[in-house]
């Protein structure tokens, strides 16, 4: 009897040890490799870029093509049409120093889109991702007044031909989502840093800000980067080199 | 034999007018539908310009529905005996307004058929959601009070029911203010000037739509409006004319006194077109100047004088709105302060708006289901100011 006992109790002892053993190494691979689809984002994660305008060429919008093809957005340019990544040339008017660079959805820590939204379409996910719920948001636009980077679109037109991992919908606003559809698969890369990647210019850094030892965080240990408005304190995810 | 003639001639005017009301209604509501059909590429607005012409009609009639209650405020709160006698009036055109404001906001929504999430889901730090509090609780207050106004037992109850509104709409249009003082990064709003600004505004052009809708009841009615009485409230329309003056001019000072505004003031009040003009000529000089001379200047402020610097003060209002909603963002954003900027998506240029067809005719049919409401009340009820002298 007693030694039936013993012999449970090792065995309960060891698979909890086993369990110690392994689970630091599960969490580790948990966050590397994203998460199922049924477990929520985690706030151990925080999403953000590091772009690096000396790398970023003038007049290349490689990452606003693979941000449209991703995202399944036709990619026009009038002032109706969505643009949730576009170039931006810049000239400083003091030195006259050009610099040009993507901007998108800065992924603020205190967005103001999220909270002006009447109905808490607008909201920020716990690793850090703001978003549109499309079945909430009303399409009363107040988030487009109240975004400080001309982040969002709204959808003036009837779609066609949607990607069905990118639902959108008419008459409602829409921004960068970090390519999230890839995140929730386990990727860690968005369609415009592999874009700029291919290009040869690596201008675009996207990893976890939260990761000590993750090279975005190491990187921005050690070079000097800025956050776009950095006075308004909103502490977005985007950190722009160069700048 | 008159008074039937009279009678005849009076059913048949009130249904002209109702079938004119319920036309622009109509005109509103297809236009409504068309925008939901094609989407909202069939009107002017676009990423830069957001909000539009809808928003300057609806944001006149939220205001001027909080600012027509100044009349009732002033007899139930302040115990001015003609201006009790006009509360109930006041308070069916707050109703009115709010019902027409709120019309148009909500068909001009991307999505409608959605209303129904708004007032379901609730983001409890949105000034947009406070104010979907704030404009039911308008309604259910004034309500109340139109019910202690006119119904004799409950008479004793208006006074309170009467302080009520009078903090309810204080609180309503400052609300109003808010949802622009809160854009942190717009050059044009972001400043706690505006809630008090709003308010102002509020009391101006809510009191010119009630001197409007009391001299188009009186001359139906063949009454004279008491002099004494046109007076007092001539002269308290020149009051609140002059103090948005004051307001608007402690705005567009305050930003130029800073460096990085300027840019945004030399913009709207002088290189940036339809904008200035519409300051200049719209506002200022239709919308206050002459009005002040109607109401003010020797051998002026006779009841046609009054009632014409009313429309002229509705008339300034829109132009001041248009300036502020389409102007304010029509000024590109500060994204890169210190750097010339260009890009696909209209950065460092300004906003092209030109409004259409069916933006203007939702605002109309704001403007109809407002009439229609005021239309129809002062024919059910008795609402029709009555001074004692008569």
């Amino acid at each position: 009897m007693s030694e039936e006992l013993d012999r449970r109790q090792f065995l309960k002892g060891s698979a909890m040890l086993a369990g110690l053993a392994i689970a630091p190494g599960m969490l580790l691979y948990d966050l590397a490799h994203g998460r199922s689809l049924n477990e929520p984002a985690s706030s151990a994660v925080r999403w953000g870029m590091l772009i690096d305008t000396n790398q970023c060429e003038s007049g290349c919008d490689d990452c606003v093509k693979a941000c449209n093809k991703e995202n399944g957005l036709p990619g026009g340019t009038r002032p109706t049409d969505e643009q949730w990544m576009r170039k931006v040339e810049l000239k400083d008017m003091r030195t006259g120093k050009a610099t040009s660079l993507p901007m998108m959805c800065q992924h603020c820590e205190e967005p103001p889109c999220v909270d002006v939204c009447p109905t808490g379409a607008s909201f920020k996910r716990a690793d850090g991702i703001v978003l549109v719920d499309r079945h909430l948001c009303i399409g009363c636009r107040y988030c487009m007044m109240a975004c400080p980077y001309k982040a969002r679109s709204f959808v003036h037109e009837p779609l066609h031909d949607q990607k069905p991992d990118v639902p959108r919908g008419k008459g409602t606003v829409e921004s960068c989502t970090l390519c999230v559809q890839r995140i929730d698969r386990g990727e860690n890369t968005t369609a415009c840093a592999e874009a700029c990647s291919k290009a040869g210019h690596k201008a675009i850094l996207f990893g976890n800000l939260n990761d000590p030892n993750s090279e975005i965080s190491k990187r921005i240990k050690t070079v000097a980067s800025t956050q776009i408005r950095a006075d308004l304190g909103l502490n977005p995810g985007l950190h722009y080199e160069g700048l | 034999m008159d008074a039937l003639l009279k009678n005849r001639r009076d059913n048949r005017n009130f249904y002209l007018l109702v079938a004119l009301g319920l036309l622009v209604v109509a005109a509103g509501l297809a236009a409504a539908h068309y925008m939901e059909e094609y989407g909202h590429i069939v009107t002017g607005m676009n990423n830069q310009i957001v909000w539009g012409m809808p928003h300057v009609f609806a944001i006149f009639m939220i205001v001027s529905a909080s600012g027509v209650l100044n009349v009732a405020s002033i007899g139930s709160v302040f115990g001015q005996t003609p201006y009790k006698a006009r509360a109930p009036l006041a308070g069916l055109l707050s109703i009115a307004l709010l019902a027409g404001g709120l019309t148009v906001l909500m068909l001009d929504l991307g999505r409608p058929e959605r209303v129904i999430v708004a007032a379901t889901h609730f983001n409890l730090k949105s000034v947009f959601a406070w104010n979907v509090f704030l404009y039911s609780g308008l309604f259910a207050f004034v309500g109340i009070y139109l019910w202690t106004l006119m119904e004799r037992r409950m008479n004793p109850w208006s006074k309170p029911a009467g302080l009520v509104v009078f903090a309810w709409r204080i609180i309503l249009t400052t609300g109003t203010g808010m949802i622009f003082a809160f854009l942190v990064a717009r050059q044009a709003y972001g400043t706690a000037l505006l809630p008090p600004m709003f308010i102002v505004m509020s009391f101006a052009w809510g009191l010119a739509v009630f001197l409007i809708v009391q001299a188009a009841m009186y001359g139906w009615n063949e009454i004279e409006l008491h002099p004494a009485i046109l007076k007092r409230l001539k002269n308290l329309l020149g009051l609140f004319v002059i103090s948005v003056i004051y307001l608007v001019t402690a705005y567009h000072m305050t930003n130029l006194y800073f460096a990085r505004q300027s840019a945004f003031e030399h913009f709207i009040l002088v290189a940036g077109g339809i904008y200035p003009m519409l300051f200049w000529g719209g506002y200022l000089f239709v919308g206050s100047l002459l009005p002040l001379f109607l109401i003010y200047f020797p051998g002026m402020g006779g009841s046609r004088h009054v009632l014409a610097a009313s429309i002229l003060v509705i008339l300034g209002s829109f132009s001041l709105l248009y300036v502020f909603i389409v102007g304010g963002q029509a000024f590109p954003l500060s994204i890169f302060p210190g750097y010339e900027v260009t890009s696909s998506f209209g950065d460092g240029q300004i906003g092209q708006y030109a409004p259409s067809l069916p933006e203007i005719l939702l605002g109309m049919g704001g403007l109809g289901v407002a009439f229609l409401i005021t239309t129809i009340g002062v024919r059910a009820l008795n609402f029709l100011p009555r001074d004692v002298a008569d």
